[in-house]
């Protein structure tokens, strides 16, 4: 993610994307995972940046995009569900939350230039990823985001299977950011990882010496 | 083995070869990708450390008017509230007003409550007038303080992005400062070392940025109270005034006088007795 910083007048424009963020579903629940770079310009101004943040107990979603817009929606959908939660009495569902998020994204779609990947837990629908892109809002067993993505979509193609339990999906996405994160020079740091089931959502930060490594020329 | 084209003698008055350069440069890169470099709007170093018993905030106190020092003691930690203190970096004005604006909000707040603010307010009541004017206020703060949950630092960007974290440097001098921080800092310092650690990350600022300069600024809040030392350390090149630019009385010479009596005349006269005890 890039934030905005007031030195060298070419270096600040508005704050544009550097992420890699990942979900995947599997039965029983979902993982997130992300990096953890911050740039503005060619400056890294956070390099241990948490991008994926709560919703709800069993709801996380990953940022990407502008660093403030996709902080903000992430606030006002974390406001607006718990109140929807109170009035239902229950935990909400992911769609709702993943609606939630649609709703701003397209009603803003000018204005803001944020992408947030919703994933969750829910007692009716398990685990669910829903990506809400430009405003579309569309549910997928797997999704990317970021501008690390692109270095990984071949990836994440040949090596998703159905039916991967909890360890093999963490192990997936672990693999997946540390790949993008030696090809993308807007991403990087630590990988920060959440897995959300029907106990609860546990939270790891994976260190950069800890990651896997692949052929590195 | 002479180079005579080196030698020669350029031609005699000036030379504005350059210009024609300059707008043929400029046409190229606004044709292309690349945008010409724009002057530099300001220069700061502040940092933050976040240690065992509190936060030490740290600035250089040089204000900058495009190339000219505008102000050699410029004060760059604002006061929030008793408890928290706030760097800004950026267009001085918008710093002022913002932290201005976030004091008093604060202080309204404490008296409704009867709390001490917290730090995370501070920080949110930023993020949420910096995102409502889309990055127009150009201010770049690190919100450092202490209250009843622990030791906070902040930083809010003129977007409305905020991170909290233990160590910060933000202005033109923040690659400086930050190189001295990665190298130095340790979670829970001593109080003495962060303050050191602090001077040191602005020191290296002051040194390597133009923008930056002066002297250095130190702020230490602690459950205890706040420290507020200005300067912690003065710049190696103070001026020392050759002579007084004072002039006695009498040296512009008086040519003629005038003098016009201004009349005036009473209207209305109205009596109002305040109670003042």
């Amino acid at each position: 993610m890039l934030q905005e910083s007031s030195e060298p007048g070419w270096i600040s424009e508005e704050v544009k994307t550097g992420t890699t963020i990942i979900a995947i579903e599997f039965d029983g629940g979902v993982v997130l995972g992300s990096d953890s770079r911050v740039s503005a310009g060619e400056t890294v101004v956070n390099r241990v940046m948490n991008k994926l943040s709560l919703l709800h107990d069993k709801i996380y979603c990953a940022l990407s995009g502008s660093a403030a817009d996709a902080q903000t929606i992430a606030e006002m959908v974390n406001y607006q569900l718990d109140v929807h939660s109170i009035e239902i009495g229950e935990d909400p569902q992911v769609r709702s939350a993943a609606t939630l998020v649609k709703n701003i994204s397209y009603k803003y779609k000018e204005e803001l230039s944020a992408h947030l990947i919703v994933a969750g837990w829910d007692k009716r629908g398990g685990g669910q990823v829903y990506v809400t892109l430009n405003g579309l809002l569309s549910r997928q067993p797997f999704a990317v985001g970021g501008s690390g993505s692109s270095y990984v979509y071949g990836f994440v193609d040949a090596e998703y299977r159905k039916g991967m339990n909890k360890e093999d999906c963490q192990q997936f996405v672990v693999n997946t950011i540390s790949l993008a994160m030696s090809r993308d020079g807007s991403s990087g740091g630590v990988a920060y990882l959440v897995t959300i089931d029907e106990k609860g959502a546990e939270e790891k930060c994976i260190l950069g010496n800890e990651l896997p490594t692949f052929y590195d020329h | 083995m002479a180079l005579s084209n080196v030698l020669e003698t350029p031609p005699s008055g000036f030379n504005f070869e350059n210009v024609f350069r300059n707008v043929a440069l400029e046409g190229l890169l606004e044709g292309g990708h690349t945008k010409a470099p724009k002057p530099k709007k300001t220069g700061t170093t502040i940092a933050g450390v976040v240690c065992k018993d509190g936060v030490v905030l740290g600035a250089d106190t040089r204000a900058t008017s495009g190339e000219v020092v505008a102000d050699k003691m410029c004060a760059k930690i604002h006061y929030i509230a008793p408890n928290i203190y706030c760097c800004g970096a950026g267009t001085a004005a918008d710093t002022e007003k913002t932290t201005d604006l976030l004091s008093s909000n604060l202080t309204i707040f404490s008296m409704d409550s009867g709390r001490n603010p917290r730090v995370v307010m501070a920080a949110n009541i930023l993020q949420d007038m910096l995102f409502r004017y889309r990055g127009q206020i150009g201010a770049n703060l690190i919100l450092g303080g202490v209250d009843c949950t622990g030791s906070h630092l902040y930083t809010v960007g003129p977007y409305g992005d905020t991170d909290k974290v233990l160590y910060l440097a933000m202005g033109s001098g923040d690659l400086a400062a930050l190189g001295i921080l990665e190298d130095r800092f340790k979670p829970n310092m001593k109080l003495e070392e962060a303050k050191e650690l602090v001077r040191d990350a602005i020191h290296s600022g002051i040194m390597s940025d133009l923008g930056s300069g002066s002297n250095i600024d130190i702020c230490v809040i602690t459950k205890q109270g706040v420290d507020y030392i200005r300067p912690y350390q003065e710049s190696e090149y103070q001026d020392k005034r050759q002579r007084t630019y004072k002039y006695r009385p009498g040296t512009t010479p008086i040519l003629t006088e005038k003098i016009v009596p201004l009349e005036v005349e009473v209207v209305k006269e109205t009596i109002q007795r305040m109670d003042t005890v």
